[in-house]
């Protein structure tokens, strides 16, 4: 025993069972997430279930079964539920039914107690709508115009209704189109003639000088309303011609419904798909979260405006923390004398890392938001006033609030870099001629940029994941446009963004539906995961590559 | 200008009084004149007196913290980097003090070159090392910069081995290598002076042979001084030697005289290894 505790092995063993520990834990979150997250993409089968629970009249209930637990019969019993005396547990079944505009709520718990055989029939449908969530049912007919056209079981039916629903969706995507790209923009420059107009007054413009920008604007504004109105018709001709089809179904309990075919996004028939069908299905599902606006309270449709607002911010993080990080860092390391003054700074730095994220949030509103932004409005945007341009919360004052935040965290690996550096290779440049900021800028810079990038990484890493600051200063849970845009100046720092972080804080915990949420989370988490981890990537296959250039082979 | 005058009193002078060390028939280059330089209260060079003659090799023994590398970084100034650092005297190069007024730091390191004891190259391609120093006095004509890039190869002994390959990081060089395009990039500036802080003392025998072939040739066109800690190689390389000591500078003649036959005791005990 002595020996073996001299020998060493207890220390590797420890050391080894930390590792082994840490990686335990990781994977064992990512894996959480993956797993949960993903496969609420998968196309599961639709069941069909006879419940008969006593005292209730016999229901048939179609759905996806999200999951099952085993409960006391006394938790049964105060979750409404008849249980008999002598029964001790109850496995219980969480099912999907869906048709949320037809029940009081579209998930329910059944016990299994009282179902009946399961049964997967195969004309089932799975409707995904744009509104009130999936639709499950059986199809009765399929009416063009109002009048009936196919019947289920007519030969052609389910290649008529696949046709309908691509071009409905088609024509879904066309109007989309229309609405945010041409009325968008017409409405964007409208908003700027009012505001043209508005400068006419506060300017106190007189005479002819008044007259021409009044005709100026008289002309804009004509040609953007008559735009408008052949917009209008386009639309509106696409909106009757949506109305075109529409689909009856018929639920579980027999009562038909009619949908119109212009609140379809997908129909599905999962109990004849093939595993090769599902597979497509799958993906198709996935690409429609990463690219897609969200629908229903966040709780369908995609993420696209968060990832590409939480990217956005990023960026603009970048652009601002980066120089300003790495001036400071020159000047503290290089140019100023090393005293108490400069330890002072040092540690007040390194101690803002420190500092909780909300309360770079609270200064970052009442500072940048209220006071600069406000002071911006004033002078820039005093046309727009009352309602704020730049003095509300939005992309810029997100990005930085956490470019002040992620500051020290540049300013360190700067410094570290900068001192790294050998004093011979100081020496060398001073030594042939060349003045300070020569020696500077032309060597020792270039050699310390893998550890800015180091700084910048952890920059990102930091900013992209975090979430309370920017509750405050410009993230909201749906906006309504992106921040980038074919409108001049195309990239917009006032508007409002979202980001996948408070997605996951709003979609877990503010979200009306929180079964049809939970799986939502765990994805979007695990695309949070993912986009540090590219982020990250990214910048360390930079720096690599600069440190490949820079490599010192002799030390 | 001062005169470069020849002074007849050979290695004769006797060094305990401090009067200006002169060498016979030489042209004197720098010259340093009751040089005194403390790091905060504290004396690292007392009350040095020297004359360094043009195109020789003049070397500076003695042991670790004698002072002699201090010495040397007072020829282009670069103590000026140590901010506890005070100097008296003077030091005369070419008759002019260097630390009047009127001298540019910058003019002065451009006509004083200085290659150090570990390679520095910068983290550039060999070409953009050599070129570096022109660059800086803002020369960029390709041409002028390829012919001054060749030549100071050529004089380093090291366009041979990298004439192919002169847009590679000077960094996958080997520590010899590197250590000539250290005095290819000083030479390509055209100093008059070079500083050689123990050029050799981080490389292998092979390397080092190559580094003192090298001094032997370019003593014909600058003027250098070196420091090292090896005696064999003063011997090999100086015309003369300089012993320091604590600070002080005891010795100082033409090398074969302070090999063979020291006049002081102490000089004697540390060339037979008795102690240092």
């Amino acid at each position: 025993m002595k020996e073996w505790l001299k020998s060493g092995s207890p220390w590797i063993w420890l050391n080894g069972g930390a590792v082994a520990l840490c990686m335990i834990m990781v994977v064992g979150l990512i894996g959480l997430i993956a797993v949960r997250g993903f496969s609420h993409f998968w196309p599961a089968n639709v069941v069909s279930i006879p419940v008969s629970m006593p005292g209730q009249i016999p229901v048939t209930v179609i759905g996806e079964v999200t999951r099952q637990e085993t409960v006391t019969a006394a938790v049964a019993r105060d979750s409404g539920m008849t249980v008999e005396e002598d029964v001790e547990l109850v496995t219980r079944h969480l099912i999907k039914r869906g048709n949320r505009d037809q029940f009081p709520s579209d998930f329910a718990w059944f016990p299994e107690l009282y179902m009946g055989e399961w049964s997967y029939p195969d004309d089932i449908l799975m409707i995904e709508r744009r509104e009130w969530g999936n639709f499950y049912g059986y199809p009765v007919i399929l009416m063009r115009e109002g009048e009936r056209y196919l019947e289920a079981g007519d030969e052609g039916f389910d290649a008529a209704l696949r046709e309908s629903v691509q071009r409905s969706v088609d024509l879904h995507h066309e109007i989309e189109t229309i609405e945010r790209r041409e009325v968008g923009r017409i409405n964007t420059l409208l908003e700027r003639l009012r505001l043209d107009e508005r400068r006419i007054e506060l300017d106190g413009l007189t005479g002819a000088a008044r007259a021409d920008e009044e005709a100026r604007i008289a002309a804009q504004r004509e040609a953007l309303n008559n735009e408008y109105a052949v917009l209008r018709d386009d639309l509106d001709a696409l909106y009757d011609s949506t109305m075109r089809d529409s689909l009856v179904m018929e639920m579980s309990d027999g009562r038909e419904v009619t949908i119109s075919l212009s609140e379809i996004v997908r129909v599905t028939a999962p109990n004849k798909l093939s595993l090769f069908g599902k597979v497509g299905q799958y993906f198709d599902r996935l690409w429609e979260f990463f690219t897609e606006d969200p629908r229903e309270a966040n709780t369908e449709g995609g993420i696209f405006p968060a990832i590409f607002g939480t990217v956005t911010m990023v960026f603009v993080m970048s652009i601002i923390v980066t120089p300003f990080g790495i001036l400071a860092a020159i000047y503290l390391r290089e140019y100023a004398r090393q005293g108490l003054m400069t330890r002072i700074i040092r540690i007040s730095v390194y101690n803002l890392a420190g500092v909780p994220s909300i309360v770079y949030g609270v200064f970052g509103l009442g500072f940048f938001v209220y006071f600069m932004g406000g002071s911006i409005d004033e002078m820039f945007y005093e046309a727009a006033l009352p309602s704020p341009t730049f003095g509300t919360p939005g992309l810029f004052w997100a990005s930085l609030t956490l470019a002040l935040l992620t500051l020290p965290i540049v300013i360190v690996s700067t410094e570290e870099g900068l001192a790294r550096i050998p004093s011979t290779i100081r020496q060398g440049s001073l030594a042939l001629g060349a003045t300070k900021s020569e020696t500077l800028w032309k060597v020792i810079v270039p050699l310390a940029t893998p550890a800015m990038m180091t700084g910048l990484i952890l920059a990102i890493a930091r900013a992209a994941g975090e979430v309370a600051p920017l509750m405050l200063v410009g993230v909201v849970k749906l906006a309504p446009t992106l921040p980038v845009d074919g409108v001049f100046p195309f990239i917009h720092l006032e508007r409002k963004i979202m980001h996948l972080g408070f997605h996951i804080y709003d979609v877990g915990f503010q979200s009306p539906n929180v079964e049809a949420a939970r799986p939502l989370v765990y994805a979007t988490a695990l695309v949070l995961v993912m986009l540090i981890v590219v982020l990250n990537l990214a910048a360390i296959s930079i720096r690599n590559h600069l440190r490949e250039r820079y490599r010192g082979e002799s030390d | 200008m001062q005169s470069k005058t020849v002074r007849s009193a050979v290695s004769g002078t006797d060094v305990g009084d401090r009067e200006a060390l002169s060498l016979g028939r030489e042209v004197t280059k720098i010259s340093v004149k009751d040089l005194n330089l403390y790091y905060g209260d504290e004396q690292a060079l007392k009350g040095i007196n020297l004359e360094i003659p043009e195109k020789r090799v003049t070397a500076f023994i003695g042991p670790s913290g004698c002072g002699k590398s201090t010495l040397l970084r007072c020829f282009n100034r670069m103590n000026d980097l140590v901010d506890i650092c005070r100097i008296q005297g003077k030091i005369l190069l070419d008759g002019k003090n260097i630390h009047d007024r009127d001298v540019d730091v910058a003019d002065l390191r451009r006509s004083v070159g200085m290659v150090f004891q570990k390679p520095n190259p910068f983290p550039k391609s060999i070409y953009e090392n050599v070129a570096y120093g022109l660059r800086l006095q803002g020369v960029n004509t390709r041409r002028v910069l390829d012919e001054v890039v060749e030549r100071s190869l050529r004089a380093a002994a090291l366009w041979d081995e990298v004439k192919d390959r002169l847009q590679d990081n000077a960094f996958g060089m080997s520590g010899g290598q590197q250590q000539r395009l250290v005095i290819a990039r000083a030479i390509a500036i055209e100093p008059e002076v070079i500083l050689l802080d123990e050029p050799a003392s981080a490389l292998d025998p092979i390397s080092t042979l190559k580094i003192e072939e090298l001094i032997n040739e370019l003593k014909k066109d600058y003027t250098i001084v070196i420091v090292t800690h090896n005696m064999q190689q003063a011997a090999r390389v100086s015309d003369y030697t300089a012993f320091m000591y604590m600070g002080d500078m005891v010795e100082y003649g033409d090398t074969d005289t302070l090999f063979t036959n020291p006049r002081r005791k102490q000089t004697e005990d540390y060339i037979t290894g008795r102690y240092g």
